[in-house]
């Protein structure tokens, strides 16, 4: 096909019609400061002169030998299926299924994700997925304010700092309030939300508690009796989870959690920065028509055939507009079939398996830490697969040991001041007792 | 079509029936069949204050969303709890079984703002 630009004459008539001077005057109402003004494009290149500056510029990016860095993403075994599976071009190139009559294979590809979701988080009801974890925990924020008619929402201190930047976005244009609830930050202390503080921070105008499992420290919160405190003040629980860690601890619909959201990252999608990755949010069923964004459903058709539809579109903004659930999200289909595949892949054992290695690797990880003296936890109670360390002159060494190819995983006081000196470090499936060794050995050479 | 005679109906196709203080209000029989198989209802809260005229709840049908519009302004005292269960309520019966909320009338003189049977008809023909 031809492409055909508009010329010169289309373009004078347009502006004819609206009554307008030029293309420029469309733009008057955008400050001049924050306009692109002349862009400066170099000129064309050959394909050959493309792929060295690419390979030039991909040279830069430090691949770093081992790394410990978790704090919300992390690097776990991708089967090759999966990748296999998300190249196919019935699956790359789809767009929304809005005619269920030409995508059955989308959508049941869709249904099956919200059914595992459904099945790891003990929840009745998942949406088609959302842009990432922050942005699935926002929406279940605002949700939880639709359901309960109020418009503030306490979150705990150890909800991931990103995530809470997110929610604050979220919250600024209809101006609902953030209350923050703090964490156990002493030394040696829980690490984890007071259910007391949460209760204290819940008035009766607080739509939700949100709460992380695990927490960004790793360190596994009170959930039960969190959800009570939100349950005693009429608000809802909105439990952030690590999807993998669904396999080992209890499922958020255990503990009466009314909302749950997850980076559906650790599922077969890689470690990258920025993404794509998934978020992951599921509900009670009593809760569904405020549930934002896309949903599947089975259904059968005439001839008694089992079938798959888009369903419950009232709530959706190509049927409501304003009165919409969100205007605000999409799903991210491909990387939700990615963590299908890889669920499919690993299976209920496969699953648990990794849970427990990464598990099994944190506590070798902190006991050789302490072991050889160099680093201490900085909490007590139980983690998950993440661990707190105490190490002096924390961020000295770690940009020491960046150096050298470790990424001593993060920088805690980048979040909070009161945690100088403190790394948290993140260990899965793929973490070797080599690994450990290197990091060990290293932080001792650059005390 | 012909409507009770013992309502009032707004232009947005809700009826209000006023006993006292009290009234009744609900979505008129045009408008149900208009909207067809009725799904569900989204009902206000007993407490809630409506303005005449301003949204107060939704309905969704096989084919459309609706929002509900009060015929007149007060405070909701009743909402008909059985429509949670079965919204087909205000398709069978729309002017009985079928009312949607029983309020506190804070101004009977918005009652001159409504029409009565006979114009509702000529309205809806």
């Amino acid at each position: 096909m031809t492409y055909s630009p508009h010329t010169d004459a289309d373009r004078s008539r347009m502006l004819d019609a609206i009554g307008v001077g030029s293309v420029d005057d469309l733009f008057v109402d955008i400050p001049a400061s924050v306009q692109a003004g002349e862009w400066q494009i170099p000129p064309p290149l050959a394909e050959q002169e493309v792929r060295a500056e690419l390979a030039r510029l991909a040279g830069r990016n430090r691949i770093p030998e081992v790394s410990f860095l978790g704090a919300g993403v992390y690097r776990h075994l991708v089967p090759s299926v999966v990748a296999e599976v998300i190249g196919r071009p019935e699956f790359a190139t789809s767009y929304t299924p809005y005619q269920p009559e030409v995508s059955q294979g989308t959508l049941q590809s869709i249904y099956e994700f919200q059914s595992l979701i459904c099945e790891l988080t003990g929840m009745e009801v998942a949406t088609a997925s959302h842009y990432d974890g922050a942005t699935a925990t926002a929406e279940a924020a605002l949700m939880a304010c639709r359901l309960t008619r109020r418009h503030r929402i306490a979150v705990s201190a150890g909800v991931s700092p990103d995530t809470r930047r997110v929610l604050e976005t979220y919250c600024s244009g209809p101006r609902i309030e953030l209350v923050t609830v703090p964490i156990d930050l002493a030394e040696g202390g829980s690490g984890t939300t007071d259910p007391a503080d949460a209760g204290a921070a819940l008035g009766d105008d607080v739509a939700c508690l949100v709460a992380a499992q695990p927490n960004f420290y790793g360190q596994l919160e009170p959930m039960q009796e969190l959800a009570d405190a939100a349950h005693a003040a009429g608000a809802q629980l909105v439990a952030v989870v690590e999807p993998t860690s669904l396999a080992l601890l209890e499922p958020p619909g255990a503990y009466g959690a009314d909302l749950v959201a997850a980076e559906g990252q650790p599922l077969g999608i890689p470690a990258s920065f920025g993404g794509p990755y998934v978020g992951l949010m599921a509900a009670r069923m009593a809760s569904v028509r405020q549930m934002p964004g896309r949903l599947v459903g089975a259904t059968r058709d005439a001839a008694g055939r089992k079938g798959y539809v888009l369903t419950l579109q009232a709530r959706e903004q190509h049927i409501r507009r304003e009165k919409a659930a969100s205007n605000i999200c999409t799903n991210q289909a491909l990387m939700a079939l990615a963590a299908t595949v890889y669920l499919a892949a690993v299976g209920p054992q496969g699953l648990r398996e990794v849970a427990e290695l990464s598990t099994i690797q944190a506590r070798h990880l902190a006991a050789a830490l302490e072991a050889a003296n160099v680093a201490e936890r900085r909490f007590a109670g139980p983690y998950f697969a993440e661990v707190t360390m105490r190490l002096p002159d924390a961020a000295r060494r770690h940009a020491a040991l960046a150096e050298r190819g470790i990424v001593a995983g993060y920088l805690a006081e980048r979040n909070d001041p009161a945690l100088r000196d403190t790394l948290l470090l993140s260990a899965t499936e793929l973490t070797t007792d080599a690994d450990i060794e290197r990091l060990v050995s290293a932080l001792e050479a650059s005390a | 079509m012909s409507y009770p005679d013992d309502l009032a109906y707004s232009r947005e196709h809700e009826w209000v029936r006023v006993e006292g203080s009290r009234a009744t209000i609900g979505i008129t029989s045009f408008a149900a069949d208009e909207l067809g198989d009725i799904v569900f209802v989204e009902l206000p809260e007993v407490g809630a204050t409506l303005t005449q005229f301003g949204t107060f709840g939704v309905v969704e049908s096989v084919k459309a969303v609706s929002d509900l519009y009060a015929p007149v302004s007060g405070a909701i005292v009743e909402v008909n709890d059985a429509l949670r269960e079965a919204p087909e309520l205000l398709n069978s019966d729309p002017f009985g079984e079928g009312w949607i909320a029983r309020l506190e009338l804070s101004e009977s003189s918005e009652l001159d703002a409504l029409l009565d049977a006979e114009a509702y008809a000529a309205e809806t023909a």
